[in-house]
């Protein structure tokens, strides 16, 4: 394989690299995604997995009536996510808008929570660039210390790939220490090729992390999805020899899809990537499930939502 | 003449408005009185206690937000569909319980729905209070349904039995989670069908079939179930049943000494035992 400086040299270099990469077989993902999610993950392996789980959620408010309680309250259920059993660990982080990161920030100061900003005009990503990067600096300003952009996806999909490499590198240096997770948004991209092609030109770009999904658009995460971009890490990692993570965001909302989520982790990428530094779920309500599922487990009886905070 | 072979029949669950297997893929052979048998039921298993519940709960919101005059007429509605499959009910009654007088038991299971059914929409009156207050607020006191209710129904009265405790349960709003009768379960199914094909929303009721005494436990304990009838429950579980619902706070209807005589004329305890009252102060504005 070619160095990466000679990829990245200019645009051209760079589709060709893109359209080189070998095409994803469709039909032989979904079915291998499939079969992996019949997994069946029982007793203490459950248990693991359960802990596991609940320390990769990245805790998300994302909307527009989005308020400076609703984001203390979310930020007291990431530190200690259920009361009853104070052994649960702390979630990953804390996903929110720019203007309300410092608020997360100071709440969760000290606790090894994360705050995760979501940036560059998120949802949509349409605007120009000098907005998406003010937009950037708010966030990494505020404190956060992982950023989520949104790529041009219209770019993307007009083979504009220069543009969208150009948007990420700046994104990246905009950032400083903080960790980039760039948004593939793969509901919009089409095809799996693209979702592979969109992740190798993050990861050479220089995101720390790639993401499914914003969670505004259907279909969000899905495991088949994930499973290309976990193919595309562990080719990183490869080639490379640098860990890159992943994220899947959006409609994964209880214990057995997230652990289906685990087994791919560990199939397709390793177990290297069972680690919230490198695997991370982008949720809301599967926190709730996954301490109902965890109460079932050491309370030995159903659990239900009348035992778990409303959010 | 009759070489035809027999069409035996493998029933299933019904469960959140569909009619799924268990899903363990058990079955179990139900016979008749005379031990003849008459067809396969499916035995549920743990999870699908887990999976009725999450359907009744998730039914719950719906059922008991429409008007109760609503409920009554879907009510009212299930008894006319009793009524038109009321041969059927016959044959199974008298197959299951190997009773000489089925379709009076029939008459009086419809008949019992329909009085439930004219119940709905005058617990509030009758139930609810405006309390006399010394200060300046109304105070008013209305019943609410209970919740999710997990029913055992009676082991040897299959529909009357059945119906008496069921139809209060859906009278006073709630949803509704059945274990039927272990030995007995052909009419409860049959009854499901009935439900399938009314007004009543999926999810409301839901009908498990099997080993009342393997899934009791599971039913008692589960958290998101708010109350418990515990009328055919296994009579050496039962004190073991009402600890276990007391570790989540449910309502406990207790189980009889002996199985009732379902042929009496009923009363309100069982409406009022699964409603809660709530009680509402609001300033007369003086």
């Amino acid at each position: 394989m070619t160095a990466l400086e000679d990829i990245t040299r200019d645009e051209a270099s760079l589709t060709r690299f893109l359209h080189g990469l070998p095409g994803v077989d469709a039909v032989g993902l979904e079915q291998r995604a499939a079969g992996l999610a019949t997994r069946s993950i029982k007793k203490a392996s459950k248990r693991t997995a359960i802990d596991l789980a609940i320390s990769m959620v990245d805790l998300t408010t994302l909307e527009g009536a989005d308020t400076a309680g609703k984001v203390r309250t979310l930020c007291a259920k990431a530190r200690r996510p259920d009361p009853d059993y104070p052994e649960v660990p702390s979630v990953g982080a804390v996903c929110v808008y720019p203007d309300l990161a410092g608020l997360a920030v100071g709440e969760l100061e000290g606790t090894g929570v994360g705050v995760a900003s979501v940036a560059t005009a998120f949802p949509a990503g349409r605007a120009a660039r000098a907005v998406k990067l003010a937009d950037v600096a708010t966030a990494v300003e505020a404190g956060a210390s992982e950023v989520d952009m949104v790529i041009d996806r219209g770019a993307f999909l007009s083979g504009n790939y220069g543009l969208v490499f150009e948007e990420i590198r700046e994104v990246k240096r905009a950032c400083g220490t903080a960790h980039l997770k760039v948004i593939l948004e793969t509901g919009e991209l089409a095809t799996y090729d693209n979702a592979r092609r969109a992740s190798w030109l993050a990861l050479l770009a220089g995101a720390d992390f790639v993401k499914t999904s914003t969670g505004k658009v259907s279909p969000a995460a899905t495991l088949p999805v994930t499973h290309v971009l976990l193919q595309a890490v562990a080719d990183w990692h490869a080639l490379t020899g640098q860990l890159r993570g992943v994220k899947p965001a959006g409609g994964i909302r209880d214990t057995k899809t997230a652990i289906r989520y685990l087994v791919a982790v560990r199939e397709v990428a390793g177990e290297q990537w069972l680690d919230p530094a490198l695997f991370r779920f982008g949720a809301s309500s599967l926190l709730n499930d996954l301490l109902m599922q965890r109460r079932t487990q050491f309370d030995g009886h159903y659990s239900g939502p009348d035992y778990v905070t409303v959010d | 003449m009759s070489d035809r072979v027999t069409v035996a029949k493998t029933y299933k669950l019904y469960l959140g408005g569909s009619f799924p297997r268990s899903e363990s893929g058990r079955t179990y052979a139900v016979t008749d009185a005379q031990d003849r048998f008459l067809a396969n039921a499916a035995q549920a298993s743990r999870k699908d206690v887990r999976d009725a519940v999450s359907a009744a709960r998730k039914a719950f919101p719906g059922w008991s937000g429409v008007t109760a005059y609503n409920r009554g007429q879907v009510l009212y509605r299930v008894a006319e569909m009793l009524e038109g499959r009321r041969e059927q009910f016959v044959s199974a009654v008298r197959d299951s319980e190997g009773a000489s007088n089925a379709a009076s038991i029939v008459d009086t299971a419809i008949d019992r729905w329909v009085w439930y059914a004219g119940w709905t929409d005058k617990i509030a009156t009758v139930l609810g209070a405006a309390n006399p207050v010394a200060g300046p607020y109304f105070s008013f006191t209305v019943p609410e349904p209970t919740g999710v209710v997990g029913v055992f129904a009676p082991q040897h009265s299959a529909l009357l039995g059945l119906v008496s405790v069921l139809a209060p349960v859906l009278a006073a709003g709630n949803t509704a989670v059945v274990l039927t009768s272990s030995a007995r379960p052909l009419p409860a199914i049959t009854l499901s069908e009935v439900l399938a094909t009314s007004d009543v929303p999926g999810g409301v009721v839901n009908v498990l079939t099997g080993d009342t005494g393997e899934l009791a436990g599971h039913l008692a304990a589960h958290a998101d179930v708010n109350a418990l009838d515990l009328c055919g429950a296994p009579a050496d579980q039962a004190g073991e049943l009402e600890r276990a619902a007391a570790e989540t706070v449910k309502r406990v209807l207790p189980a009889p000494a002996s199985e009732p005589d379902w042929t009496r004329r009923p009363d309100i305890k069982r409406l009022r035992a699964l409603t809660e009252a709530k009680t509402v102060w609001h300033p007369t504005g003086m």
